[in-house]
């Protein structure tokens, strides 16, 4: 009895609060916009008994997909997603893989802070480390301000709200999830391996490129997940650093949903982000598989 | 060696000023005169006044404490059963689902998690107020401390928990006197995880929050998405105050109770 409580509590919980919302969203993905409360139709009407079941199901289509195929917003939106997550990771793995490298390389005794210092931003609220960068970005901010005065440039550039600010932001703020698993993976490293790569003939920078980077690999591929996925969603950052040009998944089920209030198309949206989404999670799992069998 | 070195040192000096100097920034402009954030008018602590001043943000950020306090202290038990579920429960009819439950919001986008609770909630007709939040809260954050409590239990030794229960423990006892105390630094900082995600988060509050129960995040993202203000500056150094004292006084606190367990071990080691 109480092994079944133990199980039932957080397994109904999650089946209440996780997985029932998801059949609601899938179910009004294919339901139609009305003017009404609430503002799709069918609405499921059990008083109506058998014939209002299936009246209900008749109603449901596949309109608000084949919509979204159609009008070019919703699929540039999904590819420029795909774009936006796909170079930010590249220049988040191209930041953070010397960071880490330096921090496995770094005396053993300082190992500790330089983690606590790294982790320190992730605990620090994400709005707020966004919310940073506008004042450096902006026309009069203190990028422009610093370039100006070494004398880069003589007129201020535009970079807040633009997609240039996105990629600094979305670097910015998952940095952190880039460097602790590739730190993890190096720190593990046998660094005899590297010397005997360098006696047989190596010189260091092919001993870095044919050992060190092969020998690091899950925790590259662990970190560049871990900022995929995550941007590929991303709300906050193109909606305060970006502009009207930076369309993004997020901000396009956010307003569609807000601002159009068309829920049954917010819903389609959601459905096919997670479907797009599903690749990238599934090839996550199977690397941190990988890792574990690896390791025992 | 020497030339590595360098380059270490220029990487790690270069990714910390990355990390910090914004924050500095931002920090040093909270203190300034001027309405201007960009430009520095002399040192003044009138924005921190006019903060305390400011009734909506107080009443704000109230509502955050509480969501936060609630619903990290339901996940960090809810998660932990749900650990204990996955590392010690053995077998029963769909624990597949059940460990795809607890992964799957991890990697959930916020806009879906948030739309689907929201879609939820009116589906049954639940008034939009603390309480959504929380339930939308707690659901989120519940699978972290899951994952955090199961990474400790995974590595701590089942054979103490069966002595316990040879020795005539119940198995409840046994929980309560041998396992919480060993992975209760993992269900401390599981709680911390959840604490803080739930400041934090501004997407699925938005989403959950009805007009009368306005988190503090989703104050900020109003106010900056008309441009920077040293209000936010100064508020925004008093979190990161919060949050650095918080995670250093932590981390000090666990090295302590690492030490003491080291010296616990050796001198159970000498007894034998």
């Amino acid at each position: 009895m109480r092994r079944f409580l133990l199980i039932a509590v957080p397994y109904f919980w999650l089946l209440a609060l996780f997985l029932v919302p998801f059949v609601i969203v899938f179910k009004i993905s294919l339901s139609d916009i009305a003017l009404a409360i609430p503002p799709y139709t069918p609405t499921l009407d059990f008083s109506a008994g058998w014939a209002g079941v299936r009246a209900f199901f008749s109603a449901l289509d596949f309109e608000n997909f084949t919509w979204l195929t159609q009008d070019d917003l919703y699929w540039k939106a999904y590819l420029s997603s795909l774009w936006i997550a796909l170079i930010s990771t590249a220049i988040t793995l191209a930041v953070g893989y010397p960071i880490a490298y330096a921090m496995a390389r770094a005396p053993e005794e300082w190992r500790p802070t330089l983690m606590m210092l790294v982790i320190l931003p992730f605990w620090t609220s994400f709005l707020i480390r966004v919310y940073a960068w506008m004042g450096i970005l902006s026309q009069e901010g203190f990028l422009n301000q610093f370039l100006m005065w070494l004398g880069i440039i003589n007129e201020p550039l535009t970079i807040l709200n633009t997609n240039t600010a996105v990629y600094i932001g979305i670097v910015y703020t998952y940095l952190p999830f880039m460097i602790l698993p590739i730190y993890a993976a190096l720190d593990r490293l046998d660094e005899s391996l590297i010397e005997a790569a360098e006696d047989l003939g190596c010189s260091r920078l092919s001993a870095f490129w044919l050992v060190t980077v092969p020998l690091s690999r899950n925790g590259i591929a662990a970190g560049s997940f871990l900022v995929f996925i995550p941007a590929l969603g991303e709300f906050v950052i193109p909606s305060l650093l970006g502009g009207s040009g930076t369309l993004m998944i997020g901000k396009v089920l956010w307003e569609e949903f807000f601002s159009n209030r068309d829920w049954p198309v917010a819903s389609a949206v959601a459905i096919i982000l997670l479907a797009i989404l599903v690749i990238p999670i599934v090839l996550f799992q199977r690397n941190q598989q990988k890792q574990a069998e690896a390791e025992q | 060696m020497n030339r590595l070195s360098w380059f270490n040192t220029v990487s790690l000096t270069l990714g910390f000023a990355f990390l910090y100097i914004p924050m500095v920034i931002l920090v040093i402009f909270s203190f300034n005169a001027s309405k201007l954030v960009t430009v520095w008018a002399g040192f003044s602590t009138k924005w921190y006044g006019e903060l305390l001043g400011n009734e909506a943000f107080l009443d704000a950020a109230w509502v955050t404490l509480k969501v936060a306090v609630l619903s990290s202290s339901i996940a960090t038990v809810l998660g932990t059963m749900a650990a204990y579920v996955l590392v010690r429960g053995g077998r029963f009819l769909g624990r597949t689902l059940f460990s795809g439950m607890i992964y799957a919001p991890l990697v959930m986008p916020e806009v879906i998690t948030g739309l689907s609770l929201l879609l939820l909630f009116i589906g049954i007709g639940l008034d939009r107020g603390v309480l959504t939040i929380v339930l939308a809260h707690t659901t989120f954050s519940m699978c972290y401390v899951s994952v955090v409590v199961s990474s400790r239990l995974v590595t701590f030794d089942k054979s103490l928990e069966e002595a316990a229960l040879d020795l005539g423990c119940s198995p409840a006892q046994a929980f309560r006197l041998v396992t919480l105390p060993i992975i209760a630094p993992a269900v401390i900082s599981g709680w911390l995880l959840a604490f803080t995600l739930s400041l934090d988060d501004l997407v699925i509050a938005s989403f959950t929050a009805g007009p009368s129960s306005t988190t503090l995040p989703i104050k900020i993202f109003s106010a900056v998405r008309l441009g920077v203000s040293p209000e936010i500056n100064a508020l925004s150094t008093v979190m990161i105050s919060i949050v650095t004292v918080g995670v250093i006084a932590a981390s000090l606190i666990s090295k302590r109770s690492m030490v003491r367990q080291q010296k616990d071990e050796q001198e159970a080691a000498r007894a034998q």
